[in-house]
């Protein structure tokens, strides 16, 4: 890979008890990924404010990963179905806007999924390799007003 | 019809029923009307109704000076009636608190608001005292068509769309000023620990501001189009709202503003919901 080849930043959203626990594992048995993926830590999918999406673009990511537990294996209860209704419309509504769906990624990974993990990042990194920088976005903030 | 509803007021004022009647008013010209409070049963003539009663007056309810006065009547077209029942449901109103004066509505707006046309609450569903005929619901067939062309479009024309309209946003919020259901004392935007949205008008914040606005929405906008209406730059907002009705009409079966026992689309769910999103 060339020094100065372009490099994803893709952040990913990802519950404590399940994706996380599931990335430790994908660390623990020494397989490989993607490095261009910024884990960030929640208690559960249910915490995570689609507000937290946004604000990654804002602040320059390129892709965005969420993940949490399978539905029915919440640590507390029904958090990841109160987000799966959540995730359908915001997603949706994104879409609506004009912003790839290739950008952000939903996904359920258990804590023994360690595998399916590092696919996964592979997955989406390529994904957003192919639609390049999203330079669309953070050029909001250097447009001049148009009519 | 104005004399109807002028006296269907006094006697509720007279009996004590209500504290205060919420209505419209003239306003500064004949095409104009302004929303008035009225507490005496002689200022009732002050009421009129006609197809620029524009204001969704059940806004007001949730302001908490109006909170303290009493039981209050409001008068309401069919489509505005519909936000006290999601305001019950939300427990922002006691519904026996207020009186809903449901007036029959052949349409406002001069021409016609785009909403009128697919109304199918010409009659009021929601209300404790009907003024004028009863009028059949029309066809909402077509309601969501302007939603249909947007998106026949790819994601970059959408993207180029929506970032145009946005753009003219300047951050004034009368679109949640005048909307009955955001009714929050502190919202997401006057935040500032963290600041999650630019306050400033720029492009980026706008997007920021717009994409919260419509989402805070989701399953509980009844469509009465009063964002979209006292936005001074525009920005076509309905057709935001109305993706997200749609969404949560194919999605959950849930259709906002109708029915008062049927749990809250976005605070409920069902294990069997949708997984096609999920890796």
């Amino acid at each position: 890979m060339a020094e100065n080849e372009w490099k994803p930043k893709i952040i990913a959203f990802v519950c404590n008890w399940c994706t996380y626990a599931g990335a430790d594992l994908a660390g623990t048995s020494r397989l490989k990924y993607d490095v261009n993926v910024r884990v960030i830590k929640l208690p559960c999918t249910g915490r995570i404010d689609p507000l937290f999406i946004i604000k990654a673009f804002e602040q320059g990511a390129d892709g965005v990963l969420v993940s949490g537990c399978h539905p029915g294996d919440c640590h507390y209860t029904s958090g990841n179905y109160h987000a799966r209704r959540r995730w359908i419309v915001f997603s949706e509504l994104l879409r609506f806007f004009g912003i790839p769906e290739d950008r952000v990624q939903f996904a359920w990974v258990s804590a023994a999924e360690g595998a399916k993990w590092a696919t996964l990042v592979n997955e989406v990194v390529a994904k957003v390799r192919q639609l390049g920088p999203f330079t669309a976005y953070r050029e909001l903030e250097t447009t001049e007003v148009l009519s | 019809m104005i004399e109807e509803l002028r006296h269907k007021a006094r006697e509720l004022l007279e009996k004590g029923q209500v504290e205060l009647v919420i209505g419209y008013g003239a306003g500064s010209d004949p095409t104009r009307t302004m929303p008035v409070f009225i507490r005496r049963p002689e200022d009732c003539d002050h009421l009129v109704w006609n197809k620029y009663c524009y204001n969704n007056l059940t806004s007001y309810l949730t302001w908490p000076e109006l909170k303290t006065a009493g039981k209050r009547a409001v008068v309401c077209k069919g489509c505005d009636a519909k936000a006290i029942v999601v305001l019950c449901k939300e427990n922002r109103i006691e519904r026996e608190e207020v009186v809903v004066i449901g007036m029959s509505c052949e349409g406002v707006g001069e021409p016609l608001f785009g909403k009128c046309e697919f109304c199918d609450v010409r009659t009021p569903k929601t209300c404790d005292i009907q003024i004028g005929a009863t009028l059949p619901p029309l066809s909402k067939d077509n309601l969501f068509e302007d939603v249909r062309q947007l998106e026949a479009g790819n994601a970059a024309e959408r993207w180029e769309f929506w970032r145009r309209q946005f753009s003219r946003c300047i951050k004034c919020y009368a679109c949640r000023q005048a909307c009955p259901l955001c009714y929050c004392t502190q919202c997401i935007v006057e935040r500032n620990q963290p600041q999650w949205i630019a306050t400033s008008s720029h492009p980026k914040g706008n997007f920021a501001w717009n994409v919260v606005r419509a989402l805070h929405l989701a399953g509980r906008c009844i469509g009465c189009g009063e964002c979209e209406r006292v936005c001074p730059s525009n920005i076509p907002l309905m057709l935001a709202n109305k993706k997200l009705a749609q969404v949560v009409k194919e999605q959950f079966g849930y259709e906002s503003g109708y029915d008062i026992d049927e749990p809250l689309p976005m605070a409920s769910f069902m294990p069997d919901d949708s997984d096609e999103l999920f890796k």
